[in-house]
């Protein structure tokens, strides 16, 4: 309780101590942290996508579309956007779910390729390979006394934590409920689960529902507050650095991408900003996955758990000695 | 009481050129425990495959009362109420144990996805967990509810497996060798408990070679070599049968 405590203050107070460029930054690390969390929601299932960022492009270019062209209110658009890459997710779930393990990686990469290109293809309605432009942003919120400017990173920071939190909070009870449950079986033994009756493929499917519908969300964030969408940001390239998190950090807990998708995050701007090294941040990236694969196997969870452990077992010998 | 609950006619599986069941028909009489054996390779496994809907049958069908079961799919099967467990250790060794027979429940308390959203699945949870410390109990592993699937002995891993069978209250239960990996103690107590499952009612289908087990437990007896019937009757008749004798001792193996 008193952790929770203190995580809240920290979190309100943390973007009063940064820079302008750190405030933004801080945005799409929120965000991120939503991507990485929902990609974990399918990996409970065994599967792992190269797709899911592209799904949560889906997000941005839908919830841009409905806003700019059809004129839908942003906070509808965005809800609409993130509910239509789930739609979409559903739809690619046949052609994907006739495949598993490694087969399932590669398809979903290919259907990745396929909708980028159809973005890339169509300048109408999908604007070409530069994409979108001049989305609406998100609307002032006038509350009489105080007037909410979502374009001042601060205010939509809050914004988007408030969501995210949201999100974590659903994810978490759609993983601790039977539901969760039988994802883990899926994932563990789908033989077993279906004689008892589990319609594994279902499941397969929801899992890649609700985890696309949550990128999706995650898209329409960024895309309201960067104001432009266009193909090469939701590219392998990104894909791999939501892999690299959910590696680094571990996928066995609701933390482990969070902090894995934090530390990277930390290091590529404190340390390879600071160096000039931004320009090889994918080699960096791969250089840090094979590493953590190596050495590290459990990810930062794991440490995390450990060190747990230990500061418990400091309390109970300091108190064994006081008595 | 004795009515028909499983009828399996001409039921037939190739494998390549491998004829693992050949045009073997039998029936299961509702309340009995009936035995399923044969030597090593003689297509008890894909028998119980072919059953349970893991394979599609090349020919034959397979009846559950009077309807056809038959290339319906796993999970389908299931919820029709025939469960198998697996000749191999088949659990969700990094669940805990109570998790194992809680999936085990799947189908008796549906998981109901806007219950989870809001965080309302308390009731259905609850009786999920009633019905799976109950089965627990009965096959004695509630001292173990906590621990790690994969972590217990063998045998308490195929008491386990049939553990999750039961939890889903299926009809008629198929077992694949629940005996192996017992101690005589073990397989003592676990015939008892068969026992008293077809004493409530339940319908077994048991493969095993244990033959104290099978001639100790079964209504009636099928006998199965190279995917064909050898002969069919009661545990008295079949262990003095010639043709058991013989298949068992391979005799005739070498003359074919
Ligand atoms: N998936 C498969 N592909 C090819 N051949 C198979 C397959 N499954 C079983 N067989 C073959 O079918 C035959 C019957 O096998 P099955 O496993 O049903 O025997 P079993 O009676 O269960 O034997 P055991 O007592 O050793 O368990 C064997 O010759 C086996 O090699
Ligand atoms: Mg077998």
């Amino acid at each position: 309780m008193a952790f929770i405590g203190l995580l809240t203050l920290v979190l309100i107070a943390l973007p009063h101590g940064l820079s302008y460029s750190q405030r933004e930054i801080l945005v799409v690390l929120t965000i991120n942290i939503l991507v990485v969390s929902s990609y974990r929601l399918l990996t409970l299932t065994g599967e792992w996508s190269l797709g899911h960022v592209v799904m949560m492009g889906v997000g941005a270019y839908a919830s841009a579309l409905y806003s700019k062209e059809w004129g839908v209110p942003v906070p509808i658009s965005m809800i609409i956007g993130a509910l239509t890459a789930g739609l979409v997710a559903w739809g690619l779930s046949f052609p994907l779910f006739r495949m598993k393990g490694f087969y399932f990686l590669i398809g979903s990469f290919a259907a990745g390729e396929i909708i980028r290109l159809l973005w890339k293809r169509f300048r109408d309605p999908f604007g070409g390979p530069k994409g979108i432009k001049r989305i609406d942003p998100f609307p002032d919120i006038d509350l009489g006394f105080i007037r909410i400017d979502f374009f001042d990173p601060v205010n939509y920071y809050y914004f988007t934590l408030i969501i995210v939190v949201l999100c974590l909070v659903i994810l978490w009870r759609i993983e601790k409920s039977l539901i969760g449950l039988t994802f883990h079986a899926v994932h563990w033994q789908d033989k077993l689960a279906e004689s008892a009756g589990v319609n594994v493929r279902d499941y397969r499917t929801l899992a890649l529902v609700i985890s696309s519908t949550f990128a999706g969300l995650a898209g329409t964030l960024l895309a309201h507050y960067i104001g432009t969408v266009n193909p090469n940001g939701f590219d392998i390239e990104q894909m791999v650095f939501v892999l690299t998190w959910a590696i680094v950090g571990g996928t066995t807990t609701l933390y482990g991408p969070i902090i894995g998708c934090i530390t990277l995050t930390a290091l590529n701007e404190i340390v390879l900003r600071e160096l000039g090294l931004e320009q090889g941040r994918p080699l960096i990236y791969g250089l840090i996955l094979i590493v953590s694969v190596l050495f590290m196997p459990k990810g930062l969870e794991d440490v995390v758990k450990r060190g747990v452990a230990w500061a418990q077992l400091q309390i109970v010998k300091e108190r064994t000695n006081g008595v | 009481m004795e009515s028909k609950i499983l009828k399996v006619n001409d039921l037939g599986k190739q494998f390549g050129g491998i004829k693992a069941v050949n045009g073997l028909s039998f029936v299961v009489k509702e309340g009995h425990i009936h035995g399923l054996i044969g030597p090593n390779g003689a297509g008890k496994t894909t028998t119980f495959n072919l059953i349970s809907g893991f394979y599609k049958p090349s020919q034959g069908s397979v009846r559950l009362f009077d309807e056809e079961i038959s290339g319906l799919g796993m999970y389908r099967v299931a919820r029709k109420g025939v469960i198998r467990t697996f000749q191999h250790s088949t659990l969700f060794a990094e669940m805990s144990v109570l998790e194992n027979v809680l999936v085990g429940t799947h189908m008796m308390f549906k998981p109901n996805f806007l219950a989870a959203l809001i965080g309302n699945e308390r009731a259905i949870r609850d009786q999920a967990i009633k019905r799976s410390r109950e089965v627990l109990e009965f096959f004695g592993l509630e001292s173990f509810t906590s621990n790690l699937a994969g972590e217990l002995s063998h045998g308490h891993q195929r008491t386990l497996g049939m553990a999750v069978a039961m939890a889903s209250n299926p009809k008629i239960l198929l077992l694949d060798e629940p005996f192996t990996g017992m101690n005589p103690e073990e397989t003592q107590s676990m015939m008892g408990l068969m026992a008293k499952l077809r004493d409530s009612g339940m319908t077994l289908l048991l493969v095993e070679h244990d033959m104290t087990a099978i001639m100790g437990l079964c209504d009636r007896i099928t006998v199965m070599n190279f995917g064909k019937l050898l002969t069919e009757g009661k545990p008295l008749e079949i262990r003095n049968h010639p043709d058991v004798i013989e298949a068992y001792l391979g005799t005739r193996n070498h003359a074919t």
